[in-house]
């Protein structure tokens, strides 16, 4: 290019002395950043290319390499961003929509930082998780409000469909084109041995991943993609995806170039269209229609499926909440403004949504108010980065968490946030053939239950230091949360005092 | 006995296992300082063809062809593992035109060199076991 | 500050005695069982729940209000006129001791729902009286009904239990079962309707110990009315065992199920008709379960549970002889009623212990 506006982000830097040009970092860079010099025997490395994905570090068998945030600067702008003025170049040059993936990393506050836990002391003994049961087990689905009982006085068990979870984490929705083949093989072999559940995203199923149904939630997306009869059938459960934390109010965009023969077959589309998830459900304009939705799927699956409705936090989401708690649904899963995705509009994903701590805290409280929370389980995600968010978000009243981009980090995501190129170098949101390789599902799954085991581990320890030994009595249990630094509407809406109190 | 296997499936063509082999040769215990400026010989070497790629080591065979043609003695199978003795090696190169696999090759000083399976320079996993980063190459026992 | 408008912790004393053939004895047993456990209290709060007391009355609710002054009283009576035919009325017979200080309007009144009121308002009679209870409790200002029950009664106050016992003339009531509760708050609390027993109609609940699942439990509760004024473990315990017994109708030995869950490895080991049931329970009331360490004694009419939780952190203990069954923190609060005892044990963590008045005998 003639005018050169953007000068690159970061910088590769090489210590030559540790280099032994073994070239596996030209070999692993999709992007092509590195270069062998044959006649110098040297490796360069062109910055412009890096996306900052650590490949080439982490493979790196000297660790000569490491890459750097440029310290080519502007001037010194309390208003104008590096980034909002390179943004407005782009957008000069292309005249188009600003392109991000994965969740919202601008400047809010996040919530879980500024919420401390409790633990017992004197009056109430602590419990050791080592030495003691320490049950993490939980239900979810609609619960009864009466009991019944047979002709000899025993319970009836007059309960809908239920989820039986190991622990209160699932893995959230990441669809088949988004993500890899690999990458699903990977989460359905972990949820299966961790007695979890992971989500297929609105890709569809593929058939060789029909065996894990037992541990699988199927969605149904705006689009409908792979939606039929036998896929409704070979999940455990059905998501209606109405909403997305990273981009609420648009629906998903799979460019036709990442649409290949298995992706077009699970999505049920021609190979080379771009799959364009509309932004409603055209069946489902108002809160009535959904009910009507809610119950095809249980009539097309006999009524043996818990029916999950997700949404997007938005302003009124606890209204939008209390009325999917009396439409049918068995679970609302709300998904924060800081939520993953493979690809949505920056500004939407950025500006859009609320955060998930004041979502959860809020809806928890109306349907409690209303009368109606045991009609529904909680599910809440976007974004939940470690076992104390778990612990937080299940006293502030969830019943169970959805994590994305903490799994996509186990299986070897740097977060460069590049994935909208689909040369995603770790084989994750790629569909090429060569890269997608790179992630073998035998490690990668271990990978996932190496964490959500840590995790497991960790939730113990913290239910143990507040006295309680199942995590049901954790649920909704605000009394063992304190805010930090908040102002008093933060802490009134989240419902918790603040430390001192 | 355990053997080093490699499945085409997960090799990358990375070329790691190579250098991680020519690291296990040396007595350095930093790569940077072992390998700077130098043209490896591994014992193990990627070919690659048509986007399919594939480490080639020492077989280990039960009826090694190498040991049958060895005309001093120098290669001998000792608990499965085919060893080289480098001092009686007189640099003949019948094995290297022997082995069916290719895995065997000269080395700098003359004699030849083969995998055999790290236990010359260190025991428990092979180097390039170790070294695969996305778990092509394995060590195991597979009842051959 | 009054209790409710925080969160008073503290550790206790509790006892029960009941009589299996519905024999009525004096109150002074109680008082003395308690005062052996004098250590286990502060002095900050004592009382006592007493079954069968008043058998004349037997059919109507007796019952028992705390005013701090005389306007209370007068805007707690036009509302009792409003909704209820009061049959008789009169302060609770006291004696002035120097350890008990401070005493507001302590008085009683016998009730029953005016039957106009009761047919409009389209309730059962009992979910009629807990609902008046509560809009007097939370609308009335100065004024608190602390016993609602028929044929018994709560009597508590700010002091050690035997002071407590001997200020309300205790020996004078017989009755077939009595509890008590002597209290060692780390707070101080100036007021009587923050002392324990806890009684809703005629459930009450004496208890030693801290939950650790108090908020979850308490705002599972409130979703079905009840207003959890004071903030107390003992309060939230009360309304739970009301809603699983009267509202859904649970069995004891599935409420002691609910509240005290066995494990699930426990669970796993059972026969599969038990295992689903003890699932089923788990599963569909997970917000009633009880964390942290406890002790409870509930008295309801025609019966008493003593319940310990899973991990049995609160010490226990069980005595009978002949038709008398004794519970207590202490072996000691029972000896020194009852020397010899046919059996004496402690429950294990999670098994509660039930004795029901054989059929007809009250």
């Amino acid at each position: 290019m003639a005018v050169e506006y953007i000068y690159p982000d970061y910088e590769i830097i090489r210590d030559y002395d540790r280099c032994i040009v073994c070239r596996v970092c030209e070999r692993q860079c999709a992007n092509e950043a590195h270069e062998y010099l044959s006649d110098s025997k040297k490796m360069i490395a062109d910055n412009a290319k890096c996306v900052n994905c650590h490949r080439c570090v982490s493979l790196c068998p000297t660790r000569a390499l490491k890459i750097v945030k440029s310290d080519h600067t502007f001037k010194e702008n309390a208003n104008w961003s590096n980034k909002s003025i390179k943004e407005i170049y782009k957008q000069a040059a292309s005249g188009g929509v600003l392109l991000s993936s994965m969740g919202n990393p601008e400047n809010y506050p996040v919530y879980f930082d500024r919420i401390l836990i409790n633990a017992s002391q004197v009056t109430n003994p602590s419990i050791d998780p080592l030495r003691e049961p320490m049950e993490t087990r939980v239900f979810l689905g609609a619960k009864p409000d009466r009991i019944e009982r047979d002709e000899k006085g025993r319970l009836k068990k007059n309960l809908p469909p239920q989820l039986r979870l190991s622990m209160p984490i699932m893995f959230s929705a990441m669809s088949y084109g988004s993500i890899s083949y690999n990458a699903h093989e990977s989460l359905a072999r972990a949820a299966a041995e961790l007695g979890i559940l992971y989500n297929t995203g609105e890709g569809g199923l593929h058939e060789d991943l029909y065996k894990y149904g037992k541990h699988t939630i199927v969605q149904v997306a705006s689009g409908r993609f792979g939606v039929h009869p036998t896929y409704l059938n070979s999940g455990a459960a059905i998501e209606i995806k109405m909403g997305q934390g990273a981009k609420p109010g648009i629906g998903g965009h799979l460019p036709g170039a990442k649409i290949g023969g298995d992706i077009s077959k699970t999505r049920m589309i021609p190979e080379g269209t771009d799959a364009i998830s509309p932004a409603p459900h055209h069946d489902i304009y108002s809160i009535e229609d959904l009910r009507q939705l809610v119950y095809s799927l249980k009539e097309a699956t006999g009524y043996t499926k818990p029916v999950i409705v997700k949404i997007a936090a938005v302003h009124n989401v606890s209204a939008i909440a209390s009325g999917i708690a009396r439409s049918g649904a068995d679970i609302i899963a709300i998904d924060g403004f800081r939520g993953g995705t493979g690809a949505a509009p920056t500004r939407i994903r950025d500006h859009v949504g609320i955060p998930i701590e004041l979502a959860l805290a809020g809806v928890d409280k109306r349907l409690r108010d209303e009368g109606v929370r045991n009609n529904v389980s909680l599910v809440v995600g976007g974004s939940i980065r470690s076992s104390a968010d778990v612990v937080k978000a299940i006293a502030l009243g969830a019943d169970c968490v959805y994590i994305g981009t903490a799994a996509l980090l186990a299986l070897g995501c740097h977060l460069c946030r590049s994935c909208q190129t689909g040369k995603c170098n770790w084989g994750i949101a790629t569909q090429r053939e060569d890269l997608v390789k790179r992630l073998n599902p035998n490690i990668g799954y271990k990978r996932l239950v190496n964490l959500m085991t840590a995790w497991q581990h960790e939730i113990k320890e913290m239910m143990g230091g507040m006295g309680i030994n199942s995590i049901e009595a954790l649920k909704g249990n605000r009394l063992m949360l304190r805010g930090v630094g908040l102002n008093e509407k933060e802490l009134e809406i989240l419902g918790i005092k603040h430390a001192g109190e | 006995m355990k053997r080093v296997y490699v499945n085409e499936k997960w090799c990358l063509g990375c070329h790691l296992c190579e250098y991680y082999c020519a690291f296990a040769s040396t007595n350095e215990k930093d790569m940077a300082r072992a390998l700077k400026d130098i043209k490896i010989s591994p014992r193990i070497r990627i070919e690659e063809k048509d986007g399919i790629s594939f480490a080639v080591s020492c077989r280990h065979c039960c009826e090694p062809l190498c040991v049958k043609g060895c005309i001093t003695g120098a290669m001998t199978r000792k608990d499965g593992v085919i060893t080289i003795d480098r001092d009686k090696c007189i640099g003949c190169y019948t094995c290297i035109l022997s082995c069916p696999y290719g895995a065997v090759s000269p080395s700098e000083d003359g004699a030849i060199q083969k995998c055999e399976l790290c236990i010359k320079t260190h025991s428990g996993t092979p180097k390039c076991v170790e070294g695969c980063p996305n778990g092509a190459i394995v060590f195991e026992e597979r009842g051959e | 500050m009054r209790e409710g408008n925080f969160r008073n912790i503290s550790g206790c004393a509790i006892s029960g005695i009941i009589s299996k053939s519905g024999r009525r004895f004096s109150g002074k047993l109680i008082i003395d069982s308690i005062s052996v456990m004098h250590e286990r209290s502060n002095g900050l709060g004592g009382g006592f729940t007493g079954y069968g007391i008043y058998p004349e009355y037997k059919d109507y609710y007796a019952f028992h209000i705390f005013y701090d002054h005389r306007t209370a009283k007068k805007e707690c009576e036009e509302f009792l006129e409003e909704h209820f035919d009061i049959i008789n009325l009169s302060k609770i017979p006291t004696r002035k001791i120097p350890e008990i200080k401070d005493e507001p309007l302590i008085w009683r009144y016998f009730v029953t729902p005016l039957p106009t009121k009761l047919n409009d308002s389209q309730l059962d009679e009992r979910e009629f009286v807990v609902k008046c209870v509560f809009r007097i409790n939370t609308g009335i200002d100065g004024a608190y009904i602390f016993s609602s029950g028929k044929n018994m009664g709560v009597f508590k106050a700010v002091g050690f239990p035997e002071d407590v016992g001997r200020f309300y003339r205790l020996e004078e009531y017989e009755g077939y079962c009595f509890t008590a509760h002597g209290r060692y708050p780390t707070n101080t609390p100036g007021w009587w309707g923050g002392a324990h027993p806890f009684a809703l109609l005629d459930y009450s609940v004496v208890h030693n110990g801290e939950i650790s699942s108090y908020d979850a439990n308490r705002r599972a509760i409130e979703m079905y009315g009840y207003k959890c004024t004071l903030l107390t473990d003992t309060e939230v315990i009360t309304y739970i065992i009301d809603y699983l017994h009267r509202r859904i109708g649970l069995t004891w030995n599935e409420i002691c199920s609910v509240i005290a869950a066995p494990f699930w490895s426990t669970i796993e080991s059972k026969p599969q008709k038990e295992r689903e049931e003890l699932e089923y329970l788990r599963n569909v009331f997970d917000s009633q379960l009880i964390t942290g360490p406890f002790s409870i004694i509930a008295g309801f009419e025609g019966g008493m549970m003593a319940l310990n939780d899973r991990l049995k952190l609160r010490s226990m203990v069980v005595g009978e002889k002949d038709d008398m069954v004794y519970v207590a923190s202490e072996e000691a609060a029972i000896r020194v009623i009852q020397k010899d005892l046919d059996k004496v044990w402690s429950p294990k963590g999670g098994e509660g212990v039930i004795v029901t008045v054989e059929e007809g005998k009250i």
